[in-house]
Parts: structure tokens; sequence; C-alpha cells
């Protein structure tokens, strides 16, 4: 056996490997006691789930979403409601683009004698804005906007605004600076170098964030509904309540269908774009 | 002779600074509010609600009472249990979700055909490739708060049903990413074990794991930041966690408990992002 005669010393790793393996080792284990504390503590049914009992039933449950309401009258509304969650999040984006950029103007370091006084509350208040999630904020403007689709636009705008402020203020920040060197040296006011030599530059930049945002929002905007904030998600919400099923089935392949949709538009447009 | 009239009697500012884009951008300032309109229509944008005295009134008396947070001991302490069970939610959920996704990603990763090693992927294999990727993309188009709903009426309001349905559209997500980073890593090792006779776990464990493990964790440790974002959420249908107790409060107009949540909220948030952070520095 030639793999006997070989000395312990021969197979012995570099030591810095064997730090690396002791500290993988050691997360690992980390890891894992996070999640057998988290398992633990949150006493789940996942047997009752997977018990014959409910198998049965969720059997049931799905049998019911067959066949979906196809009937004229219904799909009217679904339109106007798809039609409604597509409204809700490009306004909520385009309103969400403009104040992204009022804000991230504050939060960026124009230039490198810039004192930017504003950025770091600007940067908190950016923060705060995302850090809150769209449905949180539709939650909380329902008392002061009430029940409907204004609601659902304000909340995106507001945690897009967030959002975008942040990536706009790191594109601005990132733009060469040659073009504004040059015309701050001749004398020329912030306001117009921002416009003829910082926005130009980054402007393909901002719309491409905008626009990707505005595809994160339409997925966002169909569950917005469900605490009451318009679209389809409110339709789904109000039917699955009742127990309509077929008619929450329509819903349910009507979002996929949207989601569907936007996946492909934003995959062609993305070739041509690049092409 | 021809009564040609010179360029100086043209009236106007001098033609160098004339706008040769005007047309366009004119176009463009009358097409915005006729696109505008009907989105305006649509989203019901009536913002000087707003402003009306009865909504003021409203809003007023519920964001003075943010000020001060609501500090009792019982609250915090509940607060506490609350968060932790959105922390715990996240972690089995995106558990959950990894132990579904990795065997569907070695599925639907083209790397460790051993057909196409030799040019084209046999048909069979290919159809299900296509057929595991459809399946994930249905998982992760319907959004996570959409399964939480379905599931709350399957298994009843708790954790339960926000664990099921975090485990689901993750699964979805990071089936998809884990096929593409196997895809994208460098598949001469595994290749190479794959012609000489190994198995195609074999090829996978010594071969694409060893490249690609970093970026694989750094997903998913990202993932779990995300998850704790959204198992918040989704405590709002009822799957338990710091969501639904903010949606509680919401609805009595506590504004000094939504004051709370709101902050211990954002405090997990950037907590969960910096330690996101930190591990994916550390993994490299």
């Amino acid at each position: 056996m030639t793999a006997g005669t070989r000395t312990d010393q021969s197979i012995a790793l570099p030591p810095e490997w064997r730090a690396a393996r002791r500290r993988l080792a050691w997360s690992s284990a980390a890891a894992l006691a996070f999640l057998l504390a988290s398992w633990i503590t949150l006493d789940l049914q996942l047997a009752v789930f997977l018990s014959a009992d409910s198998a049965s039933a969720m059997r049931h449950f799905v049998a019911e979403f067959y066949p979906p309401d196809l009937s004229p009258n219904f799909l009217r509304k679904v339109v106007s409601a798809a039609w409604e969650t597509l409204a809700m999040s490009a306004l909520g984006t385009l309103l969400a683009a403009v104040f992204g950029l009022l804000l991230a103007l504050p939060a960026a370091r124009l230039h490198a004698g810039d004192p930017a006084r504003a950025q770091a509350p600007t940067r908190l208040l950016l923060n705060a804005l995302r850090s809150v999630p769209e449905l949180v904020w539709a939650a909380l403007l329902l008392i002061s906007a009430g029940l409907g689709p204004f609601a659902g636009t304000m909340a995106l705008c507001l945690h897009t605004t967030g959002v975008l402020g942040r990536l706009f203020a790191e594109a601005i920040e990132n733009a060469p600076q040659g073009p504004a060197r040059a015309l701050r040296a001749q004398g020329v006011g912030e306001g117009r170098i921002l416009l003829y030599a910082t926005l130009p530059q980054v402007t393909p930049q901002l719309l491409s964030y905008t626009l990707y945002r505005w595809e994160n929002n339409i997925r966002a905007a169909s569950v917005l509904g469900v605490v009451g904030a318009g679209g389809l998600g409110q339709m789904l919400a109000f039917h699955l309540g009742l127990f309509h099923m077929p008619r929450t089935a329509t819903l349910l392949l009507a979002m996929l269908a949207q989601v569907a949709l936007v996946d492909a538009m934003s995959w062609l447009s993305r070739r041509w774009l690049t092409r | 002779m021809l009564n040609v009239a010179p360029l100086s009697c043209h009236p106007g500012p001098d033609p160098r600074l004339r706008d040769p884009a005007w047309s366009s951008r004119l176009a463009l300032m009358l097409a915005l509010p006729v696109l505008l309109w009907p989105l305006l229509v649509a989203t019901e944008f009536r913002p000087w609600l707003l402003w009306q005295p009865e909504s003021l009134r409203l809003s007023g008396r519920f964001l003075s009472d943010f000020w001060p947070p609501a500090h009792g001991a019982d609250f915090l302490l509940l607060v506490a249990q609350e968060s932790w069970r959105t922390v715990a939610m996240a972690t089995v959920g995106v558990f959950l979700g990894l132990l579904l996704a990795a065997p569907l990603a070695l599925l639907a990763s083209s790397s460790l055909s051993v057909s196409a090693l030799s040019g084209r992927m046999a048909s069979g294999p290919m159809w299900l490739r296509h057929a595991v990727r459809l399946l994930l993309a249905v998982l992760r188009s319907v959004p996570e708060l959409v399964w939480a709903l379905v599931f709350v009426r399957v298994v009843g309001l708790g954790p339960t049903a926000g664990v099921l349905a975090i485990a689901l559209s993750y699964a979805g997500m990071l089936g998809k990413v884990y096929a593409e980073i196997l895809e994208s890593s460098d598949r001469h090792a595994s290749a190479t074990l794959l012609r000489n006779g190994c198995g195609r776990l074999q090829a996978f464990c010594y071969g694409l794991l060893p490249t690609s493990a970093a970026e694989l964790t750094s997903y998913t440790v990202y993932r779990w930041e995300c998850a704790i974002r959204s198992s918040v959420v989704l405590g709002f249908v009822g799957a338990g966690g710091l969501g639904q107790l903010l949606d509680g409060s919401m609805k009595m107009f506590n504004g000094a408990e939504v004051a709370t949540m709101l902050l211990v909220f954002m405090a997990l948030v950037a907590l969960a992002d910096r330690v996101s952070a930190a591990l994916r520095r550390w993994l490299g």
C-alpha cells in the first residue's frame, strides 16, 4: 500500500488552510445553532402540515381553484385592476425619480471642496424611507389617504424615493469630474454645472435605475392591495377572504401573466438597448 | 438682380444660441400631460385629499402619538420576542427554501450534463431542465405575500404559513441563481471528472462546489437579509412576527406603539444589512 507508507507530515495542510478550515467549521456550527434555535422557538406545525389530513385539505383547497372564473364581466374587472396596478407603479416610480433626484443632490458630495453639510441628514432620511417596506408605508398611508390606489401610489413613491435617492447620489458622485472642473474653473455657478456637466453624463444611468425600479414596483404594486391599497392585490384579498376560489384563481393567473409580461418586456428592452 | 434677403434681416436671437433640439423638447412637453393623464385618473391621484380638515385631524392625532414611542417594559419585551420570531421565520424559511432549491438547481443547471460534454444536450434531459426551470419561475413569480395568504387558509394563522411562504418563493429565487452560478463558474474540473467516469454528484462536490462555494454562500446570506425584510411584511396577512403586531397597533391607531416598532424594524434591517455585509466580506 503506497498510501500507508506516507507519514502524517506529507498530508498535513498548510497552516493558512488549516485556519480557513477551522473558521469554516466554526461558522457552520454557529449558523447551525442559530437555525436550531430559530426552529425550536417557532413551534412550527410542519408535522401537521405534512400529515395526511392536511394533505387532503390542501387537495380540496387546490381543487376548488379549478375552473377559473372567465366570465367576461369579471375579466373586465380584472383587466381594469391590472391597469390600476400598472398605473400605480408607473406614477409611483415617476414621482420617486423626481423626489429621488431632488434628495440625491444634497446627499451627494458634488466635488472635492463641497462641504456637503446636508449629506448626513439627507442620507438618514433616505435610509429611513428605504428601510420601511412599501406594504408598511401603504398601511400607514391608509390612515390619511383612505382605501384605494392613491395610498398605494404614495407608498411606492416613498419607498422608491429612498432607493433611487441613494442610487442617484452614488451615480452623481461617481460621474467623471473633468467637465464639471472645467466649468468651475471658468467661474460657472453650481446650478449650471449640474445642468450642463454632471446630469448629461449620468442621465442614462439614472434612467436605467428608474426603469429597473419600475420593473420591481410592478410586482410590488400587485400585492400592495392586500392591505387595501388598490390594484390586483385588493381584489385578490377580497375574493380569497370570501372563499371565491374560481375568481381567486383568475386573479392569480392574471398576476402570473403580468409578471411574465414584465419579465419578457424587460428582457427584450435590455437586449434592444445593449445591442 | 435677385433680391436675396440677407441673413441678418431675420429677427430673433443669435442662431448659435438656438436650441437644435427644440422640436423634440416641445413635443415631449406636450406629450407628457397626455401620457400622465390616464395614470392620474387610474390611481385616483388626489393629493389635496390629504389636506382636508378631516384627514388632517386623523393623521395629525396619529402622528402626534408617535412621540414619545411606547417604552413600557412589557411592551418592549413583546417587541423583542416578536422581532426574534421575525428573524427566526426568515432563517427557517431560507433554510427550507435552500433544501428545496439545491436539488432543483442541480437538475436545472446544464453544467453537470453528461450528454452536453459532446456537443448538444440530449433532448430528454433538455426538456427535464426546461421543466425544472419553469417550476422555479412559477415558484418565484407568485409573490411571497400571496403564498402566505394561501397558506394562512391551509395551516391557519401563525409563523408556519410565513415560513412556508418564504420557503417556496425563496426556493424559486435561490434555485435559479444557484443554477446560474454553477453554469458561469469554471467547468474545467467538473468536465474532466465527468469525462473520466465520475458520477455527477461527485463531479459537483469535487469539481464545481469548491470554485463556486463562496459565491453560493454569499448569495444565500444576501437572500437571508432580504427574507428578514419580507417576513415583517408577511405578518400583515397574519403570519406572525413583528408585522402582525405592527398591523394590530396600526388598526388601533396607537401611534406610540407604531413608532417603537418602526424604529425597531429599521434597526433590525440595518443590523441584518451590517451582519450580511460583514459575512459576505469575510467569505471573500
